[in-house]
C-alpha cells in the first residue's frame, strides 16, 4: 500500500529563506570573510605603540656631589636620556629592546644587598647604600658599543670597581671576578623562559676589573640609574661589548678559574670570555668593522677596544685576540 | 576590467603597515634606532605576507570559500613589495650601496645569503604575475610559482639565523609555514595513497 503523505512537500513559509538573502549568500559569506580577515589583520598590526610613543619613567632622584672624571671620553656628542632609557638589551625583562623601559618601571631596587664571596678572607653581604658610599661618585662619559653593531655615548655615574676589590680582602690566588645579576621571576618576566642560563653572569680577569676605566655604575645624567639601565647597581666596562657589563648586580665572586658567563654559555663560538670591542674579529654572523652611532645616518668605523686602546691594550700584551675574542 | 570594491579594500588594508611606518617616521616615533626599526618591520611584513599568500589556497579549499583566489596575486605582490622595501633598507641604510661590501656580505654571511635568495626567487614570480604571462606560460606557470615555497622557507631560515637568542617569533613563522606546506603535501599524496592499493590489486588480477 502506498502511504501518501499529502503534506510531505509542505514547508511552512517561516522556514523559507527570503530570496533577498539566498541570492546574496555569496556576498554574505564574503562580508563575513572580510570581517574575519579584518580581525586577524588588526591582531597582526599588533604593536600598540611605536617605540617613540612610549612614555619616559618617573623622574629619578638627583645624585649629590658628582665630580667630573678626567677619565671621561671627550669630544663626543651625548645621546639623550630618552634614547638611553628606551632602547635596552635587558633580557631579564624582554628580548625586545623597547619593552624593558615599561616592564622595569616597578622594579624594586630597595632593599638591595650585594654578596661578596669566593676567594676573599671573609665573605660579606653589603647593603647597597654601604657600597654606594664606598667612594665619591664620578661622572664618566663613555662610549658604549653593543655587539649588535650600534653604539651610544652615555654620562654614567659611579666609581672604580677596584675600590670595592681593595676593601674586600681578596686572597692572592684570585684570578677572576664573576658578577651575578638578580634572578627574580616575579619581577623579571623574561627569566620565566630559558633564553639564557639564569641568573645572568658575567666575568672579568682581576687586572681588567682593577683597571681604572672599569666602574660600578648607579647613576646616569646626574640622577639615579633608570631601572631598565641596570639599577640599582651595574658594572660598565667601556672597552668591551655591552653585554659584558652586567646589570642589577647581587653577587660578586672571586675565583681562580675563568668563570662561565651567560652569553658564552649560550653561544661559545660567538661570544668569547674577553669580548673586547675589536673591528678585526667579526661576529660569526655579522661584521664588527663598523657601527651605527644612534642618532647618525652614516655608519662609523668601529675602533679597537672601542677607542680605549691607549689605556687598556697593555692588558692583552702577547695575547692572540683572534683566539681570545 | 571591473575593479571590485573588495579588492580596493584589501589593497588599502595591505598598505596599512607601510602607512603606519611612514606616519611614525614623520612624527619621529620610530625610537632611538629608526633605521633598525624600519628594517625589522619591513622584514616582518615580508614573511607575514608570504604566509598570508600561502594560506589562501588551504583556506579557500577547507572553508569552500573559492572566491578568495581573487586576492592571491595581490597578496603575493604585497609580499614582494615589503620584500623590496626590506632589501632597500639593507642596501641603503646598512651598506650605502657599496656594491663590493654588499657582495662580500651576500657571499660570506649565510643569513644574508639565504635572505637574498628568498628575495631573488620572488622576482620571477612578480614578473610573471600578469594575466598575459599566466596565459603564455600555461602549465609551466604553476610549476614556476611553486618557487614561493622555497622563498618562504628561505625567508624563515633568514630570520632564524639572524636572531641572537630568542627564537620564538621566527619559529612561530616556521610552524605556520610548516602547516601550510604540510597541507599541500597531504593534498598531493592523499589521492596517490588512496589509489595505490587498487592499482596493486588491479595489476595482480
Amino acid at each position: 500500500m502506498l502511504i501518501k503523505n499529502k503534506d510531505s512537500s509542505f514547508v511552512p513559509s517561516s522556514e523559507i529563506t527570503p530570496k533577498r538573502v539566498y541570492v546574496n549568500r555569496r556576498t554574505f559569506l564574503r562580508n563575513a570573510g572580510f570581517a574575519g580577515a579584518a580581525a586577524i589583520g588588526a591582531g597582526l598590526l599588533g604593536r600598540a605603540a611605536f617605540p617613540g610613543e612610549v612614555r619616559a619613567g618617573n623622574p629619578a632622584a638627583k645624585i649629590a656631589g658628582v665630580q667630573k672624571s678626567l677619565l671621561s671620553t671627550t669630544g663626543e656628542k651625548l645621546n639623550s636620556l630618552k634614547d638611553i632609557s628606551s632602547y635596552n638589551n635587558y633580557y631579564e625583562f624582554s628580548t625586545d629592546k623597547y619593552e624593558p623601559a615599561d616592564l622595569a618601571k616597578n622594579f624594586k631596587t630597595r632593599p638591595w644587598t650585594v654578596t661578596v664571596d669566593g676567594l676573599v678572607k671573609k665573605p660579606k653581604t653589603y647593603d647597597l647604600d654601604a657600597i654606594l658610599k664606598m667612594a665619591a661618585p664620578e661622572e664618566r662619559v663613555y662610549r658604549h658599543r653593543c655587539v649588535e653593531g650600534w653604539s651610544m655615548v652615555m654620562p654614567w655615574i659611579g666609581f672604580p670597581i677596584s675600590v670595592l676589590i681593595q676593601q674586600a680582602d681578596v686572597l692572592p690566588k684570585a684570578k677572576y671576578v664573576k658578577f651575578t645579576t638578580l634572578l627574580d621571576e616575579k619581577q623579571m618576566p623574561g627569566t620565566r623562559r630559558a633564553v639564557l642560563d639564569w641568573p645572568y653572569t658575567e666575568g672579568l680577569r682581576m687586572d681588567e676589573a682593577m683597571h681604572p676605566l672599569a666602574i660600578f655604575t648607579f647613576g646616569l645624567y646626574g640622577e639615579m640609574l633608570p631601572n631598565q639601565n641596570g639599577a640599582p647597581l651595574r658594572i660598565t666596562v667601556p672597552w668591551k661589548y655591552g653585554f659584558k657589563s652586567g646589570k642589577a648586580i647581587t653577587k660578586i665572586t672571586f675565583t681562580d678559574t675563568q668563570p662561565s658567563t651567560a652569553w658564552n654559555n649560550a653561544a661559545p663560538n660567538e661570544y668569547g670570555f674577553y669580548s673586547n670591542v675589536n673591528p678585526q674579529v667579526n661576529h660569526p654572523r655579522w661584521s664588527q668593522a663598523t657601527e651605527r652611532r644612534l642618532g647618525e645616518f652614516l655608519k662609523r668605523p668601529t675602533l679597537m677596544f672601542n677607542g680605549y686602546g691607549d689605556q687598556v691594550a697593555s692588558l692583552y700584551n702577547g695575547m692572540d685576540l683572534k683566539k681570545n675574542f | 576590467m571591473k575593479i571590485r570594491w573588495s579588492k580596493i579594500i584589501v589593497f588599502s588594508v595591505c598598505l596599512i603597515p607601510v602607512a603606519r611606518l611612514g606616519l611614525a617616521a614623520y612624527q619621529g616615533n620610530l625610537g632611538p634606532n629608526p633605521l633598525e626599526f624600519i628594517t625589522h618591520a619591513t622584514g616582518d611584513w615580508t614573511i607575514r605576507f608570504l604566509l598570508i599568500t600561502l594560506a589562501v589556497t588551504p583556506l579557500r579549499q577547507l572553508l569552500k570559500q573559492y572566491w578568495l583566489i581573487q586576492f592571491r596575486r595581490m597578496l603575493g605582490l604585497f609580499a614582494f613589495f615589503y620584500g623590496t622595501l626590506h632589501l632597500t633598507t639593507y642596501l641603503w641604510f646598512d651598506k650605502f650601496f657599496v656594491w663590493h661590501d654588499i657582495w662580500e656580505d651576500v657571499a660570506k654571511r649565510k643569513f644574508i645569503t639565504v635572505g637574498f635568495l628568498a628575495f631573488v626567487l620572488m622576482i620571477p614570480l612578480a614578473v610573471t604575475s600578469t594575466k598575459g604571462m599566466i596565459r603564455r606560460l600555461g602549465k609551466r606557470w604553476t610549476q614556476l610559482h611553486r618557487l614561493i615555497y622555497v622563498s618562504a622557507i628561505a625567508g624563515v631560515i633568514h630570520y632564524v639565523w639572524l636572531v641572537k637568542a630568542d627564537l620564538r617569533l621566527p619559529l612561530t613563522y616556521g610552524a605556520i609555514l610548516a602547516v601550510l606546506l604540510a597541507y599541500r603535501v597531504m593534498k598531493w599524496a592523499a589521492p596517490k595513497l588512496a589509489a595505490s592499493p587498487t592499482t596493486a590489486a588491479a595489476s595482480k588480477a
